[in-house]
């Protein structure tokens, strides 16, 4: 086994894999966690509201609360079809 | 002023029940007055694990509704003279337990004279494993070095960080990590995630790793707290968490593979 370990080069394992996924999808979570209680039905609503104007698929909407020093900023995206 | 310690993981079957005993009678073994208390209300299973499945006579819920006192309910190990151990009922729902009385249980308790109070959580984040946290001092994490594993305990340490009692009144659950079933061989194949990999990723101090053991089988077929099995690895890494746990700066044992003869490398198998 370690023999041909050597030969084979660097291949990735499968618990570099899950280390890598995991990274990427906890931090992901715990960037949602932190937000305020508001910020999914804040989205929700204006989701709605977009709607009214535009139909624009539920996961165009995006939007996420960043702090920058003593100021928070709120940051809405939506991407808005083609036509 | 008892402390309490909550043994929670998010996911379900990663050895919770088994490290809620080891901790128990760890502790109570170094001659602390311990009690440990199953919270999975219509699951109970810790008192299976303890082995004193056939002295439950009332249990958490009972004390809760007032239809029998502590003392009653508590359940003296016959091995150990500082341990008691409290079981969940079988039959009522879980909103049995409520937080104004299991915070009187555990009041009552610290007014006994017991110093520690071990809470064995429920998997999951409903109401047991919610209300097992709330008055936690201290938390311990028990993770499977497995993808689902490692994500549920970092839920349940944001649900610690938000919801706890300490988190509510600007304070802090003091947070260890456990990690069980870990394979030193599988992890230096890199077919497992390794205990600093795990450790990275969620961010909390590691107070023992457990090896995988046929021991911690053989312990609950048995009803005896694989800490109090001194020939097994996993009982010796459990004594070694609880010592880490209370303070004590120790090096970790078995996290590196087994060295195989010749001959068993020739055969195949080990163990």
């Amino acid at each position: 086994m370690a023999l041909f370990g050597l030969f084979s080069g660097k291949r990735k394992t499968s618990a570099a894999a899950a280390k890598e996924r995991l990274q990427i999808l906890i931090s992901h979570e715990r960037q949602n966690r932190r937000g305020p209680d508001f910020l999914p039905d804040l989205q929700r609503d204006i989701l709605e509201v977009v709607k009214k104007y535009v139909s624009v698929r539920d996961d165009h909407v995006s939007i996420r609360l960043d702090r920058a020093g003593d100021a928070s900023v709120l940051e809405l995206n939506v991407i808005l079809p083609e036509n | 002023m008892a402390t309490v310690v909550t043994v929670t993981s998010g996911k379900g079957g990663v050895g919770k029940t088994t490290t809620s005993a080891a901790v128990a009678a760890g502790l109570a073994q170094l001659g602390h007055r311990t009690v440990v208390i199953d919270f999975d209300v219509g699951l109970r299973n810790l008192d299976l694990i303890m082995g004193v499945e056939r002295r439950v006579v009332f249990d958490f819920v009972n004390v809760i509704s007032g239809e029998a006192t502590l003392n009653q309910a508590l359940i003296q190990d016959k091995r150990l003279e500082n341990l008691s151990v409290l079981a969940a009922s079988q039959t009522k729902d879980k909103d049995a337990l409520t937080e104004e009385g299991v915070g009187q249980v555990l009041g009552q308790l610290a007014e006994m004279g017991f110093e520690y109070i071990v809470c064995d959580s429920p998997a999951g984040i409903e109401r047991g494993a919610t209300m097992a946290l709330y008055f936690a001092d201290h938390a311990v994490i028990v993770t499977n070095p497995e993808v689902s594993s490692v994500r549920d305990s970092d839920r349940i340490l944001g649900i610690l960080q938000s919801k706890s009692k300490r988190a509510k009144e600007g304070g802090k659950v003091y947070e260890h990590l456990l990690i069980t079933r870990y394979d030193p061989a599988r992890v230096e194949n890199g077919e497992m995630l390794s205990k600093d990999d795990v450790c990275d990723i969620l961010a909390v101090k590691l107070i023992g790793v457990i090896p995988e053991s046929k021991a911690v089988l053989k312990a609950s077929n048995t009803g005896v707290p694989v800490i109090l099995d001194e020939n097994s690895d996993a009982g010796l890494a459990y004594g070694d968490a609880v010592c880490r746990f209370l303070g004590e700066d120790l090096p970790m044992r078995f996290v590196t593979p087994k060295k195989q003869g010749l001959f068993s490398r020739i055969l195949g198998g080990g163990d």
